[in-house]
């Protein structure tokens, strides 16, 4: 258990503690430029994805010359980000997108901070203009260490070439240690073209920069002695788990205490969905059962979790009985939105390794964990309020099931992306996850457009694993242009697009909480068949099928193969002909029933005691409220 | 709300004052009061802020400084346990009937006259807030033209140098 969890495909930087300095076993005289590439080479990027432009210019000179660094040329630079990320979140190693100066960087600003929220390793390097025109708003001019200060977890500026050995070197190493994240290196154009010496490990230096990963043995003794004194204890799982590589422990864990387990939406694969001691995922959309659990809990251990609002829901009302065991690499996140009884500060897999020895300990001494009462009452809510969705009475295509098909009907070890809306949730509920790194998606940014551009950076990253995008008829007509690159470049990922013609998420909360006042939320509709501000409503007709854009003809235009499937009596055989298609993308345009909706749900802002298994429907927990 | 004073010892990089401003801000926390200098170690500034917030509040904006790469160490440094200072340089209206009543004001609060004009007498003087509200309290009916204020500094008492074990972290990757 000693492994650094984070980064270990990863060369790091020489460690602080050598004093003597070691002769570095690489010189080269080159430009600033080469030494850029030849920086990622060492440090391991395999690929970048990214466009050029005036600034970052010199670079791509000597990227055309790498053997080591492959380079994809993407459509926007948001595409790039985006499969950077989804490249580390299926690998598990830094992400690498790169862009000029100006328009080329702010249009990283999304990805940035998508991956800021979701703790991914990312590394942006950007081209800035000449260090003797910074701050004179020259052309394609930005601040963009100024505008990713709140969103990377720390950025440089370089105007002196011998720095850019280094600054890689430590670029690399702050992304993907303690909690991962994206960092940004922006380069002056002068500093790529000055001639430099390459030098090789390079000499780092970050004095304040000290993640904690070994967690404190008192605590974790407190830990093991809360979890087999409790009665109705929890396993709160996040991220960070996935991140630590800690699924092997994590199932260790489990199955040695007993407890109930509940994965968070970044954590989906950090357990086998199939597990019997497995709940479902928590919060606003998640299974009564995991919900439930959590407000009757007693104790709750919380992996690598950040009590998130949309787990949480009003937080003055979340799991009021339960004592708190937080354990986070991050510090800062215990105690940031509820109060930790007992706080680890330390890396996912050291802590649940810990807590193995320390909970075995206990039950030598005597100490079982008895939770048998508590799985009489989390079986019953489990059986009576499962997952589940009605077909649509019309016949036509219910895209809860278009997802659950695709997930029976894909190889077992398929990475799956999502974008942000209804399927995402859907692809949350209704694909059994059960494996870590095989579910990505923007969970605390809630990116739309990630799908696609993340398909492909995880298509890119592992070739020989089916890749399929998730996504909504919205989302992608954000980033579909990424299926360019990929029919480019011998990415052939494959996109599920569950088209109901609508902003779908956006339309559910105006069914339940705007009177059906469907504003601009239905896509295909135009100013032609709308007299207002929007179409459809209560007495207006939706304007089905307009079909505006075609998503098969924009998906052959685009080299992709383009399929549709309307019909329930088709399905099957249209994800078998996507999923027989293995040298282009594949685009399948599902036509589903525009008023299906995810549940169950706790509406924002309120009581996840308030939690409703279907419209209407208030899940009874037989007395057990009042304990 | 309560009155905390953060010492924070950073790297001496461009930018860094930047960083730790931009913390407190989009974290929701009002900085009452900056001020930022150089240490004994070049390679070393130090951030004195005083922040009016609950503990708990302060416990997370505190972890959230930690976080920054070039944040070296954060002390809070208990009033009791501490020297707080403040610079203060004020022109106060002055004419041959006022100024010596000005001038023993100075005196009274151990401060120092600096300029002296026919309108006009200007003072300097350095204490904590407490004293320096005092004496402007005090000044004030005299016409205060123009005031300008540092931030508070401060430094614990003790022959304990809080700079020493981050000079040995600097000193380790150098």
């Amino acid at each position: 258990m000693t492994e650094q969890a984070t980064g270990a495909h990863h060369p790091q930087p020489r460690p602080r503690s050598g004093a003597a300095h070691q002769q570095p076993a690489i010189v080269e005289h080159v430009t600033g430029a080469q030494s850029l590439i030849r920086s990622l080479e060492e440090v391991g990027a395999e690929i970048v994805f990214g466009i050029p432009g005036g600034a970052i210019l010199p670079a791509y000179d000597p990227m055309m010359d790498s053997t080591k660094v492959r380079h994809v040329l993407v459509r926007h630079e948001q595409g790039a980000g985006h499969a950077a990320t989804g490249y580390a979140q299926a690998t598990g190693k830094v992400g690498v997108c790169m862009a000029t100066s100006g328009p080329g960087a702010t249009n990283l600003v999304t990805p940035i901070a998508d991956a800021h929220m979701d703790s991914v390793p990312l590394v942006a390097i950007t081209g800035q203009v000449a260090s003797k025109s910074i701050g004179t708003d020259a052309f394609q001019e930005a601040d963009i260490c100024g505008i990713t200060m709140p969103i990377t977890k720390h950025n440089w500026l370089v105007t002196d070439p011998a720095e850019i050995p280094r600054t890689i070197a430590e670029a690399f190493h702050v992304a993907s240690t303690g909690r991962p994240g994206p960092v940004l290196v922006d380069i002056a154009k002068d500093a790529l073209q000055a001639r430099t010496t390459f030098v090789w490990p390079p000499h780092t230096d970050l004095p304040g920069y000290r993640p904690v990963t070994k967690p404190h043995a008192k605590q974790i003794r407190e830990a093991a002695k809360l979890i087999t004194q409790a009665r109705r204890p929890v396993l709160y799982v996040g991220g960070g788990v996935l991140k630590a590589r800690a699924t092997a422990e994590l199932r260790v864990f489990a199955e040695l205490t007993g407890a109930p387990v509940t994965t968070t939406l970044m954590a989906l694969g950090s357990f086998p969905d199939s597990h019997p001691q497995h709940l479902g995922m928590p919060g606003m959309h998640g299974s009564v059962a995991a919900v439930t659990a959590l407000q009757k809990a007693d104790l709750i251990v919380a992996l690598g979790a950040r009590f998130d609002d949309r787990v949480t829901g009003k937080l003055e009302s979340f799991a009021p009985y339960a004592k708190i065991v937080h354990a986070d690499i991050d510090p800062a996140e215990i105690g940031k939105n509820r109060t930790a009884d007992v706080p680890i500060v330390g890396d996912a897999r050291e802590v649940i390794a810990d807590l193995i020895v320390a909970v075995q300990a206990e039950q030598a001494e005597g100490h079982a964990c008895d939770y048998a009462e508590w799985w009489a009452d989390l079986s019953r809510w489990r059986e009576t309020y499962p997952l589940g969705y009605d077909q649509p009475e019309d016949g036509s295509l219910s895209p809860q099931q278009v997802i659950q098909r695709i997930g029976q009907l894909a190889p077992k070890d398929t990475i799956y992306t999502a974008g942000v809306g209804q399927h995402q949730m859907w692809a949350a509920h209704f694909i059994d996850y059960e494996q870590p790194q095989t579910w990505l998606n923007s969970g605390g940014a809630g990116t739309m457009g990630y799908a696609v551009p993340a398909a492909m950076g995880a298509k890119a990253g592992m070739p020989d694993r089916t890749v399929w995008a998730i996504d909504g008829d919205g989302c992608f007509q954000m980033t579909n242009q990424e299926l360019v690159t990929c029919a480019l470049n011998g990415i052939p990922v494959k996109v599920a697009i569950i088209n109901n013609g609508a902003l779908g998420m956006v339309r559910q909360w105006q069914t339940l909480f705007y009177n059906q006042r469907y504003s601009n939320t239905v896509l295909h509709t135009g100013p032609a068949v709308s007299d207002g501000g929007s179409a459809t409503g209560p007495g207006r007709e939706p304007c089905a099928g307009t079909r505006v854009p075609d998503f098969v003809k924009l998906a052959e235009a685009m080299g992709c193969v383009g399929l549709r499937c309307e019909d329930p009596a088709d399905l099957d055989k249209v994800i078998a002909e996507a999923n027989a298609i293995d040298d282009r993308p594949v685009v399948v345009d599902f036509i589903v029933h525009q008023d299906a909706m995810v549940w169950p749900m706790v509406a924002a802002g309120t009581s996840n005691d308030e939690i409703l298994a279907a419209r209407g429907v208030r899940p009874d927990f037989d007395g057990i409220d009042d304990d | 709300m309560t009155k905390h004073t953060l010492s924070v010892l950073v790297e001496n990089t461009p930018g860094i004052l930047a960083r730790v401003a931009a913390l407190f801000s989009r974290r929701g926390f009002n900085i009452d009061s900056l001020a930022v200098g150089v240490t004994e170690h070049p390679d070393i500034s130090r951030i004195t802020i005083v922040v009016n917030v609950e503990t708990l509040p302060l416990e997370q904006v505190t972890k959230q400084l930690n976080k920054l790469v070039n944040v070296l160490k954060i002390v809070e440094l208990e009033d009791s346990a501490a020297i707080q200072r403040e610079l203060v340089l004020v022109k106060v209206r002055a004419d041959n009937e006022t100024r010596s009543q000005i001038v023993e004001i100075v005196q009274l609060f151990r401060a120092k006259t600096v300029d002296v004009s026919p309108e006009a007498v200007t003072i300097e003087a350095t204490g904590g807030s407490d004293k320096l509200g005092a004496m402007l309290k005090m000044l004030e009916p005299f016409g205060i033209k123009e005031l300008v204020q540092s931030g508070t500094i401060a430094i614990g008492r003790g022959a304990r140098s809080i700079t020493d074990r981050s000079l040995r972290a600097l000193d380790r990757s150098a």
